[in-house]
């Protein structure tokens, strides 16, 4: 009874959000789970269980398979530039430039705007019209004499044209990422660097054995969140270039499968193989992080 | 993977909230007014400039008729109807349905058919006489399984080629070409002239050349036989049209494609592609958006093969299962289906009525021409692919794919293939 009061309040008070926690996302994830063992397809749901067949069909699916191919790239391609990216831009301005606020809220605003804004910008800049029908990026190279840098960017064939998506999305969110380095960067004690300095350590000493180490749990959160971000990502290539299989991902293939084509259970199956996929990336973290706070 | 579900819940949660005013005002009104079916919650995706003109026209002319029922126009916005057609699958499902809903004519409708969302209306069509009225190739087209369960509105056709005369001339072409094999003959020269021989735009513009091309191809006969399992993708004349297509695309610019079909047209317009086949809403971008004259701005042709036939779209309007206004709705049917209502509707909208006695003089330029097209007893009527006509839902998401693959591997067996097999698994 006595424990009761202790904790009684507090749950009562997290309840209302446990309640829509668990009807609203694990509620549905089950119901989601539960759709990707059936053979549901058109409108009229069938509660039937056909097993593993829906998975075994999308390790045979060819869309598919190109599909977890172009994730992946882009993953690869978009994580790493937005942390180098970041990063570069968090060292400059802890160098103490004039005007640092500016720069700061000059960097951040791309990721204010929508990703469907940012694809309808992007879509134009990436355009890969030939000569004078050419218009953004290219434009700008053919005009700068830069030609031999023109591209077909996502429109090109090889798989690795999804990485041209990376350029919109890294600009979405680079300005993010700097801003998590550059608190990382601020969190540094100056006590800590001023003694490395008097123990004769160089700038790129100091910041290999004093800063870096400090920077880990940074890049730890940065990296987790970019992942699961691009992982996810739908909005930015539905608007840039939805039906093009050059940049399809799962998360397309899900959508228009489900909603074009009535395909529910193989929909379903998409959607929980990406639920696996992020938490890949997220449980190993989270555990991490909990362990890492339990020693503290 | 959350921020799907949390996409499907707010479509969800749309549909919901659109439900309630409907829900909560039509159970007032059984208590309130004493004629009953007082009001009509009509769905579709017409808000586009012209049809929006055309759907307010025919709404005018049935409250008109009807005075006393309120007319709730449902028009959802947006991605050439895919956002509608989203909702109105959570409204179905959630056995909300509206009182009646726009679909293509034929095959699309399959999926609600199967699960008992919409009504056979074949009484309708008896008690009004439109199986006379319509041309009787329409009419087979929308009968599935000697059922008739939606109205049409209003005819497109699909098989159209348009062309930049200027072009044509300076590269010294006479006239458009009458079968694919001219057609490639002349865009190496086009080609060897720096030009675009036929301009494309996303991946249902690449099946709508593709269905025209079957067409002129293989011919109405063999065509229509491809959609009802008769006639093997994998044999050898349609490996041999696929073929063709194969080499259509290569002189297109597949690989800088269009983001949409007006850009695609706009390639044409200032001269640097040839051709481009899309469907006859493109006469209403080109004569008016772009005030180009016919004959001289810009041409239109039937597509190579296939002088004659008539590739057909429409839409229609539906008797959902679960109409709480069923009296109203059928009301609104009739209209839909009436020389009045469709002549209201169609020149504004840009498209020619269904039924074959509709007033010419209201018909101009291109759809004059249409009409008497339509109309003539000679003329064949086919379904369109990409339009929903000829294949289901579900067939049609599939050819997408594989459209999609071939456009990178130009496998043609292995495209016929999957086509094939789909077909076998999605009938």
């Amino acid at each position: 009874m006595h424990r009761v009061r202790r904790w009684g309040p507090g749950l009562l008070l997290v309840s209302p959000s446990l309640i829509a926690l668990g009807v609203f996302v694990y509620g549905f994830l089950g119901w989601n789970l539960r759709v990707s063992f059936t053979s549901w397809r058109g409108l009229a749901p069938t509660y039937d269980n056909v097993g593993l067949r829906n998975y075994r069909a999308l390790a045979d699916d060819e869309r598919f398979v190109l599909d977890v191919k172009h994730v992946l790239v882009f993953t690869l391609v978009f994580v790493a530039g937005s942390l180098l990216l970041g990063f570069v831009m968090a060292v400059l301005l802890e160098r103490g430039v004039r005007a640092e606020a500016v720069f700061r809220t000059v960097f951040l605003l791309p990721m204010a705007i929508s990703f469907i804004a940012t694809a309808i910008i992007w879509r134009w800049l990436l355009d890969n019209g030939g000569g004078e029908q050419t218009t953004g990026l290219n434009r700008l190279f053919a005009d700068a004499g830069l030609g031999a840098l023109r591209s077909d960017w996502h429109k090109s064939d090889s798989v690795w044209a999804i990485a041209a998506i990376a350029l919109p999305a890294g600009w979405a969110l680079s300005g993010y990422v700097m801003a998590l380095f550059l608190a990382g960067l601020r969190g540094v004690p100056d006590e800590l660097r001023e003694a490395a300095r008097v123990d004769g350590a160089n700038e790129p000493r100091v910041f290999w054995y004093v800063v870096r180490p400090m920077l880990l749990p940074v890049v730890m959160s940065a990296v987790v969140i970019l992942a699961h971000i691009s992982l996810k990502t739908f909005d930015l290539l539905y608007a840039i270039d939805g039906k093009n299989i050059n940049v399809d991902v799962p998360a397309l293939y899900m959508w228009f499968t489900t909603f074009d084509g009535g395909f529910y259970a193989r929909g379903a199956t998409i959607a929980t193989l990406l639920l696996l996929g992020v938490a890949l990336v997220i449980v190993p973290y989270i555990w991490y992080s909990v362990r890492s706070e339990r020693r503290r | 993977m959350r921020r799907t579900f949390r996409r499907v819940l707010v479509l969800g949660v749309a549909a919901a909230v659109a439900a309630v005013p409907a829900c909560s005002s039509s159970s007032d009104d059984s208590g309130g007014a004493a004629d009953g079916g007082s009001k009509i919650e009509v769905f579709s995706w017409w808000t586009g400039p012209g049809e929006e003109d055309g759907l307010n026209a025919m709404i005018a002319d049935f409250k008109a008729k009807n005075s006393g029922i309120e007319f709730i126009n449902a028009a959802v916005s947006g991605g050439a109807g895919s956002n509608a057609k989203a909702i109105l699958a959570g409204r179905l499902q959630a056995g909300d349905p509206p009182d009646s809903y726009q679909r293509h004519a034929g095959l699309e409708l399959q999926d609600d058919i199967k699960a008992s969302k919409v009504q056979d209306i074949t009484y309708l069509y008896e008690q009004q006489g439109w199986k006379d009225v319509f041309p009787q190739g329409l009419v087979d087209k929308l009968t599935i399984d000697g059922k008739i369960y939606s109205v049409p509105v209003n005819i497109h056709r699909s098989n159209l080629l348009y062309s930049n005369p200027k072009v044509l001339s300076e590269a010294g072409i006479g006239a458009p070409p009458k079968t694919w094999t001219e057609f490639l003959g002349q865009a190496e020269t086009l080609k060897s002239a720096g030009r675009i021989a036929i301009s494309i735009g996303p991946v249902w513009t690449q099946k709508h050349l593709l269905e025209n091309v079957l067409l002129g191809e293989l011919g109405a006969d063999r065509y229509e036989r491809l959609w009802d399992g008769r006639l093997s993708w994998t044999s050898s004349e349609v490996l041999a049209a696929l073929e063709t297509y194969k080499k259509v695309l290569s002189y297109s610019d597949i690989s800088a494609a269009s983001a949409d079909w007006q850009p695609a047209l706009d390639k044409l317009i200032d001269g640097a592609a040839a051709y481009n086949v899309m469907g006859d809403w493109a006469d209403a971008y080109l004569s008016g958006t772009k005030k180009l004259t016919l004959k001289q701005g810009y041409d239109v042709v039937a597509s190579p093969g296939t002088d004659g036939v008539y590739n057909f779209l429409s839409d229609t309007f539906t008797l959902p299962v679960g109409a709480k206004n069923k009296a109203a709705a059928e009301k609104w049917l009739v209209e839909c289906g009436s020389k009045a209502g469709q002549d209201a509707f169609n020149p504004k909208k840009g498209s020619i009525p269904a039924r074959k006695d509709a007033d010419r003089s209201l018909y101009k330029g291109y759809l004059a021409g249409a009409l008497t097209e339509w109309q003539k007893p000679s003329t064949r009527i086919v379904g369109s692919l990409a339009h929903g006509v000829v294949a289901n839902n579900a067939w049609n998401a599939e050819i997408d794919t594989a459209l999609g693959l071939f456009a990178r591997d130009g496998d043609v067996a292995k495209f016929a293939a999957s086509v094939q097999k789909s077909w076998e698994a999605t009938k």
